[in-house]
């Protein structure tokens, strides 16, 4: 069971206080409706999947309630940081080379 | 009675204390603190199972967890009887009942044994070979033989008694392992004042200090200094000792668990205990002291019964006070077998040979057992165990052959050297190291907070390993936040030290060699079986394991992993650390589900969520159904009636007269702020700004695709503040829909949502007579149908209480929602009961309900939808805001797909003959007198027998369904080809004028 701080309760809580909300910084467009087929399919489809570093985002249900985002090793399932919702994706990672 | 094989002031139990107990029926005595194993031997018993494939006849190879062949059944009482319990842990209780498993008819005479005989059909991958024609044979004929022969215990066929309990637990340092290392390192932390947890999976701590005679530790015996080291542990308060503890699991983030076995060692654990306890802990650091596991030599027929390892009869005699024999033969490639021989030949047991495979082998050990007059053979292999039952002789060979050598011996004690227990270390996603020198695998690579110490790390002798654990255990501390305190470390006076050893299958099983000589003794796999898997082609360890299943068993080859790489790298004539080792895995040893299940099972498995009306439903004799975690009351039933008769009445009754329905499982979430109607015109697609304070709205939530994700009745109670309804079963998701979007896309309204599906009891009120019932008892509120039309909401009182009362209608009747405080509802519910009986009211449930709405053509999300359903498909456009610029769905509803001609849509379905009721979920085809597999158009969704209409009634999904009205289609059934005419949606009062009826 991972162990996950909640940048609102500034505090690490057990994984069992928190579900996983998907992939982070997708942004929904401001003009929904005018969207092309080739955009929306990138919206709403793709993901990155990727081996390594993911941005995603987590819901802290059990506790605040409040969605945020969260830099996580695919690999070794490590946090490597959490922030915000709406805060921008981090310039740099804290242990990313470890 | 002192049995025959105990040795008289030998071990360390007080050998007043009696346990009678009884294996296969025959009765013994034992003495309290021992294992079964231990209980077992000093009576003489060798014999104690079959094996899995050939049913050879098994003893005890080890005194501990690892061990493979002693799995007994313990039986308590009829429901506690458990399977595959290692007789080298199970302590021993006066009246314990232990049985044999794998053997008909009997032990010594097991007819499946000609198995053994017929054994070259069996050899590696025999599943995929032998018996694999004809192909019928397998399911009918060989797999149930196959699975009645194999195997191990029986499960049991009672529900579990037992109790287990659960915690979680938080320290600075966890020590993994009980014996000098993890006590050393526990002393360490301990002494900085962190918290600590100190965990072995032995009754009594040590480790290997139970038989390692020759340790001293602080001027005294090893095993003494461990006992005061560990009581001094527990008395202090921030350290916390578990004996009988078993660290199965190492997972993410230094979270570690455990299982205490609490009770399986009284003999009347009483109710107060549980049987099993589960540890979840959590540790800044842990110390791994998992120490090391001998290895048995691999030679022919070194399965027989009294062939075990040197350290098991060391822990039965120092330990125990048992000796393992009278005439013991010694067959080793290390020093520490020596130390076995020593031991009991001090101990008055007669040692036969030491047989030791090295060629010049020098040392103190040596030196010892030669002056104690044992005869010491080096060079020489042991090729062969002589007996069946129980082993008799082993035949000796110069290792590069020569001439045979029979020695007449009532026990082999072997030792091919230790491997060290990584397997925690591995499950924390540590890398192994292969060291070259030493032929083992150590730990490389860290991927936690956690550090080795001792045989568990490849550290050997006992003071390299204090000094090494001392040190861990005060850097473990320091690094959990400890400050530096002055320290005491334990000062070793003696040591033995063992180490090397060798790997593979030893002379005389070699690859020109046909013989069975054991790698793995649980799945009975041979050295030939491992050099076949190489020559079939298995190149990869991981694919030579499952083809020989080697290391696959409950014991999950602990000692047989690196014998059976070590002869797949020499049949490959590849190095070692080339072929690789196989991933250990949780758990360490066989965990009992109901450790893991704990308290969640029965009442306790999942909430059950009742109405504050369901005790007088209860009452009325309903019968429930389950939605989701809710209890509904599903129809009632008055005397002699079934449930058609019963939801009959119950459908006539509502659209004559009245009925009352609990409607309060409906998820209710409010949405309030100065930007709440923004909200829902995104949430939703209809349109929210205009509707007026004290009107209602059908409203639909799409997800992002387009499809419909949840619908509901909407009131809007202010310009500020909305009551939204949604599905029973979507409460839950499309509340965090909403916070999702509220928090993350839309983040600049002003809004708070709040969850009150339980704060509202929600009474229905359907049927011509309904405002007749409800408008006596409401205060404030009027109810012509010029001030309160349809869809529309009023706050007010009712029976004195607050209400929102709705006028609404999922009958197609007029109809009123009575929403209430939920700790007013029963008695809401009662007064509005007492009232409809003046009016021949009935109750009705939630079938009834689904029958009403399906009569009127009223959908219900999850069942008439799937995920892939759109407004359009539903007939639901009208919902839809054209003028809308957004809302969550509005792009997803425009692709290609979803606005193509010949999507599934919903309709109605009249069968040609009425008394038909359609199967839910039965596909849908245009021509009946095509080929199957036919073409499929659709399917049904819901079908009912409507009384009211007096015919059966359907709703489905069809492939341009609208366009099909008039149009007959079929339903093909196992046993019919159902004729039916696609319909509208509305089957009863298609003009709607019952509304205001």
């Amino acid at each position: 069971m991972l162990l996950i701080r909640c940048p609102y309760c500034e505090e690490e809580r057990p994984e069992l206080e928190f579900r996983n909300a998907g992939e982070a910084h997708i942004a929904r467009s401001a003009d929904m409706a005018a969207t092309s087929d080739d955009d929306f399919e990138k919206f709403f489809f793709i993901r990155s999947n990727p081996k390594g570093i993911i941005y995603e985002r987590w819901r802290h249900m059990h506790g605040c309630a409040r969605f945020f985002n969260a830099v996580r090793d695919t690999v070794s399932d490590r946090f490597l940081m959490t922030y915000k919702a709406g805060e921008p994706k981090p310039a740099k990672l804290p242990g990313a080379s470890e | 009675m002192i049995a025959t094989f105990r040795i008289p002031g030998a071990g360390r139990l007080k050998q007043a204390e009696t346990a009678r107990f009884s294996f296969d029926g025959q009765s013994y005595a034992g003495v309290e603190g021992e294992t079964l194993a231990s209980a077992l031997l000093a009576n003489g018993v060798h014999l104690v199972g079959r094996s899995f494939k050939y049913h050879r006849p098994r003893g005890f190879l080890s005194a501990g967890a690892e061990e493979p062949n002693a799995l007994v059944e313990i039986k308590r009482d009829s429901a506690r009887r458990t399977p595959n319990v290692r007789a080298t842990v199970q302590e021993l209780y006066d009246g314990l009942t232990a049985q044999s498993q794998n053997r008909w008819p009997s032990l010594a005479f097991d007819v499946s044994a000609l198995g053994d005989i017929a054994s070259p059909l069996l050899s590696a991958g025999f599943y995929y070979k032998t018996f694999m024609w004809p192909k019928s044979a397998w399911k009918n004929f060989y797999e149930p033989r196959i699975r009645a022969a194999a195997g191990l215990g029986v499960a049991p066929d009672q529900p579990d008694p037992d109790r287990y309990s659960a915690r979680f637990a938080h320290c600075d340092v966890l020590v993994l392992g009980g014996g000098a290392a993890g006590i050393a390192a526990a002393l360490a932390a301990a002494e900085t004042g962190v918290r600590v947890i100190l965990a072995d999976e032995q009754a009594d701590f040590g480790g290997s200090l139970r038989f390692e005679s020759g340790a001293r530790i602080d001027g005294q015996d090893g095993f003494a200094w461990a006992q005061g080291a560990v009581a001094k542990l527990g008395a202090m308060d921030n350290v916390r000792v578990l004996s009988r503890t078993t660290a199965f699991g190492y997972y993410a983030q230094n979270f570690v668990g455990l299982v205490e076995r609490v009770s399986d060692h009284l003999q009347n654990p009483g109710r107060a205990l549980p049987r099993e306890r589960l540890w979840q802990v959590r540790a800044k650091r842990v110390v791994l002291a998992t120490g090391a596991i001998e290895r048995h030599m691999v030679f022919a027929d070194n399965d027989r019964p009294g062939v075990m390892l040197a350290s098991a009869a060391r822990t039965y005699l120092n330990h125990f006070g048992v000796a393992v024999g009278r005439n013991v033969g010694v067959y080793t490639a290390n020093d520490s077998a020596y130390a076995a021989a020593i031991d009991l030949k001090k101990a008055g047991v007669g040692v036969a040979a030491i047989v030791d495979l090295r060629d010049n082998p020098t040392g103190s050990m040596i030196d010892e057992a030669r002056a104690l007059g044992i005869e010491v053979n080096f060079g020489r292999a042991v090729i062969r165990a002589g007996g069946k039952l129980r082993v008799s002789s082993m035949t000796v060979q110069p290792k590069n052959g020569g001439g045979e050598r029979t020695i007449p011996v009532d026990a082999i004690l072997m030792s091919a050297g230790w491997t060290p227990s990584v397997h925690l270390f591995s499950q924390s996603r540590g890398k192994v190291a292969f060291n070259d020198e030493t032929k083992r695998f150590v730990p490389g690579t860290y991927a936690q907070d956690c550090v080795s110490v001792g045989a568990c790390n490849g550290t050997d002798g006992l003071s390299a390993t204090i000094d090494e654990a001392y040190a861990a255990g005060a850097k473990a501390a320091k690094d959990a936040g400890a400050n530096t305190v002055k320290a005491t470390k334990p000062k070793v006076d003696a040591s033995e030290s063992w180490s090397r050893g060798m790997l593979g299958a030893a002379p005389g099983a070699g690859p020109d060699t046909t013989v069975k000589a054991f790698v793995d003794f649980q799945n009975d796999v041979t050295a030939k079986d491992i050099r076949q898997a190489v020559h079939e082609g298995m190149r990869s360890i991981e694919h030579v394991k499952r083809f020989t299943t080697n290391g696959m068993a409950t014991d999950q080859g602990k000692t047989s992993n690196m014998h059976g790489l070590a002869i797949a790298a020499e049949t490959l004539g590849k190095p070692i650390p080339q072929v690789g080792l196989t991933t250990f895995r949780a758990p360490y040893t066989p965990v009992t589900f109901g450790s893991i299940v704990g308290h969640a099972r029965g009442k306790l498995f999942d909430p059950t969520r009742k109405t504050a009306i369901h005790p007088w439903a209860e009452a009325q004799g309903a019968v429930f159904e389950d939605v989701g975690q809710w209890k509904r009351a599903w129809y009632f039933p008055k005397a002699g009636e079934d449930m058609h008769a019963a939801v009959d009445r119950e459908c006539v009754t509502v659209r004559k007269t009245a009925g009352l329905f609990d409607a309060s499982t409906l998820g209710k979430i409010e949405v309030v702020g100065p930007d709440a109607a923004k909200f829902m015109e995104l949430l939703y697609t209809n349109p929210w700004e205009k509707l007026e304070p004290g009107r209602c709205r059908y409203g639909i939530m799409l997800r992002e695709d387009g499809f419909i994700y949840d619908d509901g009745v909407v009131g809007r109670l202010a310009a500020d503040r909305f009551h939204v309804t949604t599905t029973t079963g979507g409460a839950p998701r499309v509340m965090n829909h909403m916070e999702d979007y509220l928090q993350t896309e839309f983040p600049h309204l002003n809004v708070w949502l709040t969850s009150t599906t339980e704060q509202w009891a929600v009474i229905a009120v359907q049927g011509p007579k309904s405002r007749d019932i409800i408008a006596p008892l409401v205060e404030g509120i009027d109810m012509s149908d010029g001030a309160l039309p349809h869809m529309s909401v009023r706050e007010g009182r009712i029976c004195g209480v607050p209400t929102r009362l709705f006028r609404m209608s999922f009958t197609g009747e007029r109809g009123f929602e009575v929403n209430v405080p939920a700790d007013y509802g029963q008695a809401v519910w009662e007064a509005l009961w007492s009232e409809g009986q003046k009016h021949g009211a009935c109750a009705y449930g939630t079938e009834a309900m689904h029958v009403l709405r399906a009569e009127k053509g009223y959908i219900i999300v999850g069942q008439d939808t799937d995920g892939t359903v759109t407004p359009g498909d539903a007939g639901l456009d009208w919902a839809v805001g054209k003028k809308k610029t957004d809302f969550v769905g509005i792009r997803g509803m425009a692709r290609p797909d979803l606005v193509a001609k010949g999507r599934k849509q919903l309709v109605g379905l009249k069968t040609k003959d009425p008394k038909v009721v359609l199967e839910e979920g039965a596909q849908i085809v245009g021509d009946p007198k095509q080929a199957i597999p036919m073409t499929m158009i659709g399917h049904v969704t819901s079908s009912y027998w409507s009384q009211n209409c007096g015919r059966s009634i359907a709703l489905a999904l069809v492939a341009g369904g609208r366009d099909r009205m008039g149009e007959t289609l079929y339903v093909p059934m196992a046993n019919a080809m159902i004729e039916v005419e696609v319909t509208g949606m509305v089957f009863f009062d298609e003009k709607g004028e019952r509304l205001n009826g």
